[in-house]
């Protein structure tokens, strides 16, 4: 089992170095630098329009930065990125296994092929039962699940998340941040997540970029360095309230200076 | 989580529920009944009026006249509704092949697709019964000649419609195939192909209609008569003879040829679509 290294001492995977992206007139993202390390639980904090899914589409590929540069110490392949959007976006015409099977299949591998990759993904989502099911039999936290089955199940090295559980109920989403920090510890990815959830943000990262708004900008890194694994007692520690209190400070400091 | 909550094993209705079930009931017989009691009442006056004012048949035949020569005429009316369905079966299957191969086409080249899609236009708002007699003098083909007809007005509906259909993929999973890298070809096939196929399948069932239409008025246009003719050309030649329940007779083999289809084509996208389509979804309450 692939164990993460301490804050300063896991290899670098990727930097983006004072990166732009202006549409039109205006500016999404501004100055941007930031390194993405290995094994980096990192949530992108900020209010709407602070350009946190900007940087998202940036590093998945789908927009290039106006200036700037994006380096990557591996230049990622095609199974090296798993992206999970604010919606689950699975095909409906297709059962859950076979939404699974999609990144593996655009690479041209039969489901025989993979067969074990699939179940295995879905048992880590818990989701095995369900295999032949199609998604509109699901609720909305279970199709998210599945969502985050195919995202790993080629076992990228970098995940990208886009406000994944902001349209489901308090009690889904905990129990999906839960099995999300397991998830990460079983198959020792990096994650990018952004939210807008203070609470969120504290619980699952271990890095936090408090963006601001107009032009889009991170005003401040925060280090959580509570320990993993995290559960429903650190969710209710003096310790956790600390964190929240620190990144809510600088998230309204952000909003100010976007005012 | 369960797909479902198990429903307890004792129901309970109260009474809004038992009236409300009741009147389900009702409502679903009634959709049956109502209009096999409406068709009957219509037979029914329109008999009697052709008795009571005693109408001459070659003007206004009567229900039973009609009905005895459906089955007088029998063997000749078939023969003449297999060559119809023949035309508007093969002219749908075209349409299909023609539409569908379109709307791929522009979807993947804007260049083709700026070019030729308002010539498609064009053909479809020109009604065919103009176009007919020309098609009929450069097409030597009798039946060539009636499928380029039936074809003309049956491939526009599927064109339009697998063409939104196929610009109507999810913009995410869109984004999705783009990071894994997926090709032109991957894209369309697991992609676009399936997210029109409800689009497809709406204008396929209005296809399948016009392909009669088409078909029918192609044969009118053609006229020739011999052993090669549909009903088309029965009741024509029927008119001419003054033979108006032959008339009325074909015109019900028509009239259920387009119901079947319609029905066949409805089931048909009830089969592909029952499992995952939201339009398929059995809904509570």
């Amino acid at each position: 089992m692939p164990k993460t290294l301490p804050l300063d001492q896991r290899p670098p995977l990727m930097r983006l170095d004072g990166v732009d992206k202006t549409f039109g007139t205006v500016t999404a993202l501004q100055g941007m630098s930031v390194q993405v390390n290995q094994g980096d639980f990192i949530s992108l904090l900020g209010p709407s329009g602070c350009g946190k899914s900007t940087v998202l589409r940036l590093i998945s590929g789908l927009m290039r930065p106006t200036s700037g540069r994006l380096t990557w110490v591996d230049p990622p392949k095609r199974n090296d990125l798993g992206v999970v959007f604010q919606e689950p976006t699975l095909m409906p015409w297709a059962t859950v296994a076979q939404n699974v099977w999609l990144p593996f299949r655009l690479q041209g591998k039969t489901y025989v092929e993979v067969r074990d990759d699939i179940l295995e993904a879905l048992r880590l989502v818990g989701l095995d039962k369900f295999q032949t099911s199609y998604p509109r039999e699901l609720s909305g936290g279970m199709k998210m699940r599945v969502s985050i089955a195919r995202a790993m199940v080629t076992r990228p090295k970098l995940i990208l998340m886009d406000e994944p559980f902001a349209a489901l109920d308090e009690i889904t989403r905990f129990k999906l941040n839960n099995d999300l920090l397991a998830l990460k510890e079983k198959i020792g990815c990096t994650v990018i997540f952004v939210t807008h959830s203070v609470f969120e943000s504290v619980f699952l990262s271990d890095r936090i970029l408090v963006m601001a708004a107009r032009p889009g900008r991170v005003i401040e890194e925060l280090q959580v360095d509570a320990p993993y694994p995290r559960d429903d007692v650190f969710r209710t520690s003096s310790e956790y309230a600390g964190f929240t209190r620190k990144a809510s400070d600088a998230l309204h400091t952000a909003m100010e200076e976007a005012a | 989580m369960s797909i479902a909550e198990n429903a307890p094993e004792t129901v309970i209705e109260d009474a809004e529920e038992k009236a409300r079930r009741k009147s389900m009931q009702i409502e679903k017989a009634a959709k049956w009944l109502l209009p096999v009691v409406a068709l009957g009442a219509g037979l029914g006056l329109w008999e009697f009026i052709v008795w009571w004012n005693d109408i001459p048949h070659y003007i206004l035949p009567g229900p039973t006249l009609v009905l005895t020569t459906l089955v007088q005429d029998w063997v000749m009316l078939f023969q003449a509704l297999l060559i119809t369905l023949q035309i508007t079966l093969m002219a749908l299957a075209v349409a299909v092949i023609g539409g569908v191969g379109l709307a791929v086409l522009f979807n993947q080249s804007r260049w083709i697709e700026m070019s030729f899609y308002p010539y498609a236009v064009i053909l479809q708002v020109t009604p065919v019964i103009a176009i007919a007699p020309l098609i009929f003098i450069y097409i030597d083909s009798r039946i060539a000649g009636l499928l380029l007809c039936a074809w003309i007005v049956a491939f526009f509906p599927i064109l339009a419609n697998t063409t939104l259909g196929l610009n109507s993929a999810d913009h995410n999973l869109r984004d999705l195939f783009r990071i894994y890298g997926a090709t032109r070809w991957q894209k369309l096939r697991y992609l676009q192909l399936p997210s029109a196929l409800p689009y497809f399948l709406g204008g396929l069932r209005i296809a399948g209609g016009l392909s009669l239409i088409g078909a029918v008025v192609a044969e009118y246009v053609a006229g020739t008569g011999g052993l090669q003719s549909g009903l088309a050309f029965r009741i024509l030649e029927a008119g001419y003879r003054l033979n108006i329940p032959r008339m009325f007779a074909a015109l019900i083999l028509i009239a259920a040829t387009g119901v079947i289809i319609f029905v066949g084509l409805s089931f048909l996208s009830h089969m592909l679509l029952r499992k995952w389509h939201e339009s398929a979804l059995k809904r509570d309450g």
